[in-house]
C-alpha cells in the first residue's frame, strides 16, 4: 500500500555530531526518511541510538559541542490555495535562533519530553508557561490566551482547568504535568508533534491514559506525529510507520504490521524477542528472556562495515564487517540497511533468512 | 503566608532574648571591666588615682553591683524606656552614638550589596552562557582575585594611589571642613563624592562571590529540561535564559541576603577602621578594647536583631520568589 498524503518533514542523510575533547560522536549519521501529514511514525532504538538527538535537529535546538553537520530537513507547509504547492523551508539552511527558526519550532513543529517533572519551571505556574507559547505564535491578546489555554486545558482532560491554570507544576501529580506539556506543545495547531518518550516516566495506568489522550487529539486536530520510545508495545499501539534506529542510522524502515510480523533486520529481530509475552509461562512454553548480546559500541570506536556486526548472529565475515551495508528495498513500504537482503548475499530478495540463536 | 511570618516573629523574641544573654556575657568576659581600663589609661598618663576614688566610680556606674543585675538594669531600659545605657567613655547615651552610625553603615551595606549584584549577576550569567571562553576566564580570574585579596588591603592600596598618584587624602567620610559642620547639601554632596570608596573596596569581595556561585548554579540550572521546553517553544534565547534559569538560579542570594547583611557589617569595621570612617565598626571595636560594656552589648544586640530581621525578610523574598517554598510552609 502507498502512501499517497502529502509529505510534511523529508530528512535526507542528515548527520548530527558531537565534537567532544575525546573525539567526535557520531550522534546522528546519515538518517533519511519521510513524515507525511497527519501520520503518525515511530522511531524505535536503544538509548543513545540517535532518537532523541534526530528530533531535536528537526526542532534546530542541538546544544553545543552538537551540531548538524549535513543533510536537509525539509518542511513541506500546507497549500495556501487548491492550485499551489505550498512553501518548502530547508531547516537546516536557517540559523536556530533566527526569528524564522522561532516561529517554526512551538508554532510548526512542537515538541513533549520525556520528564514531565523537571520539564516546566518549578517558578512559573503551568498557565502563564502556555499562554507564553500562545503569544509567541499568534495574534492574540493575553486575556483571550488565557481563555485559549483553558480551553486547550479541557480538551487534554485536565481536571479543573479554570484552578489548574494558576497552578505550579510541584502542586500537580505526572500525568498532570504531562497533560500540561501536551497541551503547550498542542496550543498553537503543530503540523508535527514530535513525542520524545513522552509516557517513560509516567507509571502505567498514566501512561495508558495519556497514550489515549494522544490519539483521540490526532483524530480531532489531525496533526503527524513523531513518536520516539524504546517500548514496542507503545509503538504497535500508537503508530503506522516505525523507523529502527541504531548507532545513528535508521536500519529498517517498516509499517507496524510489517515490523511485528515480518522484521528483516537482525536488530530489529533481536529487539522483537527480547520482549516478555503475557500468558507464554503458564502456557509452558516460555523459553528464557532473551537479550542482543554484547552493548552498543563505544561511540568513539565504532565497528568496521555494518557497525551491528559484533552483536549480530547472521554476520557474513568478510562482508558485513568490512562493507557500509546499502539500504534495500524489500516490497512497497519496508526498506532494511543489510547485507543479508542484498541480491549478491542473499538467493532471493525478501527471503527470511533464519536467524541463529545466540 | 500571615501566619507563617506571624510564627517568625514570635519565634524571634526568644533568640533575642538568648543573643543578648550572650552578647551581654561574652563582653563580662575578659578580666577586669570598664574601670579597670579606665584606670590603667589614667595611670599610664601619670595620673595616680586611689581606691576610694574607684570605688565612688564603681558606685557611680553600677560597676559593684551583681552581674544579674547590671544585665537586668540593661535590658529592662532598653525594652521598657527604649534607654540603651550610657557609654562611660563618652559620657554620653548609647542611643545618641550609635544610631547615626548604624544608618550609615547600614547605608554603605545596602549600596554595596546593589552594586555587586549589579555587576555580577550580569557578569555570572555571561560567564556561565559562555563557559569555557575567554571571557568567562577572564571573569574567573578577576573574582579569584576578588575573593584572595583582603578588603583592608584594597583600602590601604587605594589610599596609597589616592596620596601617592592624585595627592589627595581620600580617608574619612568628609572633607576636613566639614568635620565638625551640621549637616546641609554641601556636606551631604561631599559625602556621596568619598562614599563610593568604601562601596567599591567592599563590593569587589561580594561581587567576586556572586559570580562565582552565580555561574555554578546557572551551569546546573542551564542543562535542566524546562530550559529545553522554553526553547522548544520558540523563546529567544536571552529571554529564556533570564526568565527561566536566571530566575530559579538567583533563589540562594534571596535567601542569604540577610546573612550577606551581617557578613558586610563585619567586613566593613576593617575597612572603616583603615579609611577612618565614622560609620558603627570602628566604634564598636573600640568600645570592645575598652570595656565600655553598654555601648559594646548594645551595639552587638542592635546588630543581631538586624542580621534576624534580615533572615525574616530574606526568607519572606523567598517565599515570594520561588512557590515551592511558599506552598510548605
Amino acid at each position: 500500500m502507498i502512501d499517497t498524503r502529502p509529505p510534511l518533514i523529508e530528512v535526507e542523510d542528515l548527520k548530527t555530531y558531537f565534537y567532544l575533547d575525546e573525539g567526535v560522536v557520531r550522534a546522528v549519521d546519515g538518517v533519511s526518511f519521510t513524515i507525511r501529514r497527519g501520520q503518525t511514525v515511530g522511531v524505535v532504538g536503544e538509548s543513545g541510538c540517535g532518537k532523541s538527538i534526530t528530533a531535536r535537529s528537526i526542532m534546530q535546538i542541538v546544544r553545543p559541542p552538537g551540531r548538524i553537520v549535513s543533510g536537509s530537513i525539509r518542511l513541506h507547509r500546507e497549500p495556501t490555495a487548491a492550485d499551489r504547492p505550498g512553501d518548502v523551508v530547508e531547516i537546516t539552511r536557517m540559523d536556530p535562533m533566527s526569528k524564522e527558526m522561532r516561529l517554526i519550532r512551538g508554532g510548526e513543529i512542537s515538541m513533549v519530553f520525556q520528564e514531565p517533572m523537571t520539564s516546566l519551571s518549578p517558578v512559573h505556574t503551568v498557565g502563564s508557561q502556555i499562554i507564553e507559547a500562545i503569544t509567541l505564535h499568534q495574534p492574540v491578546s493575553r486575556e483571550d490566551a488565557r481563555r485559549l489555554t483553558i480551553e486547550i486545558f479541557s480538551k487534554v482532560g485536565m481536571q479543573q482547568p479554570a484552578r489548574t491554570i494558576d497552578r505550579y507544576p510541584h502542586q500537580l501529580s505526572g500525568g498532570m504535568r504531562q497533560r500540561a506539556m501536551i497541551a503547550m506543545a498542542l496550543s498553537c495547531n503543530p503540523s508535527l508533534l514530535i513525542a520524545d518518550e513522552p509516557t517513560t516516566a509516567l507509571d502505567v495506568t498514566t501512561e495508558a491514559q495519556i497514550l489515549q489522550l494522544m490519539r483521540n487529539l490526532q483524530k480531532e486536530l489531525g496533526m503527524a506525529i513523531m513518536f520516539i520510545t524504546h517500548n514496542l508495545g507503545v509503538v504497535a499501539q500508537m503508530t503506522e510507520i516505525v523507523f529502527v534506529m541504531y548507532m545513528g542510522r535508521v536500519v529498517e524502515t517498516a509499517t507496524v504490521d510489517d515490523l511485528f510480523y515480518d522484521p528483516k533486520h537482525p536488530y530489529t529481530r533481536l529487539l522483537l524477542r527480547s520482549i516478555p509475552k503475557l500468558g507464554s509461562k503458564a502456557a509452558g512454553t516460555a523459553p528464557r528472556l532473551e537479550s542482543i548480546r554484547g552493548t552498543v559500541p563505544h561511540p568513539y570506536a565504532i565497528p568496521k562495515g555494518c557497525p551491528f556486526h559484533p552483536r549480530c548472529g547472521d554476520m557474513i565475515p568478510g562482508v558485513c564487517d568490512v562493507v557500509d551495508p546499502p539500504l534495500v528495498k524489500i516490497g512497497d513500504s519496508q526498506e532494511v540497511r543489510c547485507h543479508l537482503y542484498t541480491p549478491a548475499n542473499a538467493p532471493g530478495s525478501g527471503e527470511v533468512i533464519p536467524l541463529t540463536t545466540t | 503566608m500571615i501566619q507563617y511570618i506571624a510564627r517568625r516573629i514570635l519565634l524571634m523574641i526568644p533568640t533575642l532574648f538568648v543573643i543578648s544573654l550572650i552578647s551581654f556575657a561574652i563582653i563580662q568576659l575578659p578580666p577586669g571591666d570598664f574601670l579597670t581600663s579606665y584606670v590603667a589609661q589614667l595611670r599610664t598618663q601619670g595620673e595616680s588615682i586611689d581606691a576610694a576614688q574607684i570605688e565612688a566610680l564603681e558606685e557611680q556606674y553600677g560597676l559593684n553591683q551583681p552581674i544579674y543585675v547590671q544585665y537586668w538594669k540593661w535590658i529592662s531600659g532598653i525594652l521598657l524606656r527604649g534607654d540603651w545605657g550610657r557609654s562611660f567613655e563618652w559620657g554620653r547615651p548609647v542611643g545618641e552614638l550609635i544610631w547615626d552610625r548604624i544608618g550609615l553603615t547600614m547605608m554603605i551595606s545596602l549600596l554595596t550589596i546593589l552594586l555587586s549584584w549589579a555587576i555580577a549577576i550580569p557578569a555570572g550569567v555571561y560567564a556561565a552562557t559562555h563557559q569555557y571562553s575567554f571571557a568567562d576566564y577572564l571573569m574567573s580570574f578577576i573574582s579569584f582575585f576578588g575573593l584572595g585579596t583582603p578588603s583592608f588591603l584594597v583600602a590601604l592600596i587605594a589610599l596609597w594611589v589616592g596620596l601617592a598618584v592624585f595627592g589627595v587624602n581620600i580617608s574619612g567620610l568628609y572633607s576636613e571642613r566639614f568635620i565638625n559642620e551640621p549637616w546641609s547639601t554641601a556636606k551631604v554632596l561631599d559625602m556621596l563624592s568619598r562614599i563610593w570608596l568604601p562601596i567599591v573596596v567592599l563590593a569587589i569581595d561580594n561581587t567576586a562571590s556572586v559570580i562565582r556561585t552565580l555561574r555554578a548554579n546557572l551551569l546546573d540550572e542551564l542543562s535542566k529540561p524546562y530550559v529545553e521546553t522554553a526553547r522548544a517553544k520558540g523563546v529567544r534565547e536571552t529571554a529564556l535564559i533570564w526568565k527561566y534559569p536566571v530566575r530559579v538560579a538567583l533563589n540562594p542570594f534571596f535567601s542569604t541576603v540577610g546573612w550577606t547583611l551581617a557578613a558586610l557589617v563585619s567586613g566593613e569595621t576593617l575597612v572603616s577602621v583603615v579609611l577612618s570612617y565614622q560609620t558603627s565598626g570602628p566604634l564598636l571595636l573600640r568600645a570592645l578594647t575598652s570595656q565600655d560594656m553598654y555601648l559594646a552589648g548594645s551595639f552587638i544586640l542592635l546588630l543581631s536583631t538586624l542580621t534576624v530581621i534580615g533572615t525574616l525578610l530574606s526568607d519572606i523574598l523567598l517565599a515570594w520568589v520561588d512557590p515551592r517554598i511558599r506552598l510548605e510552609g
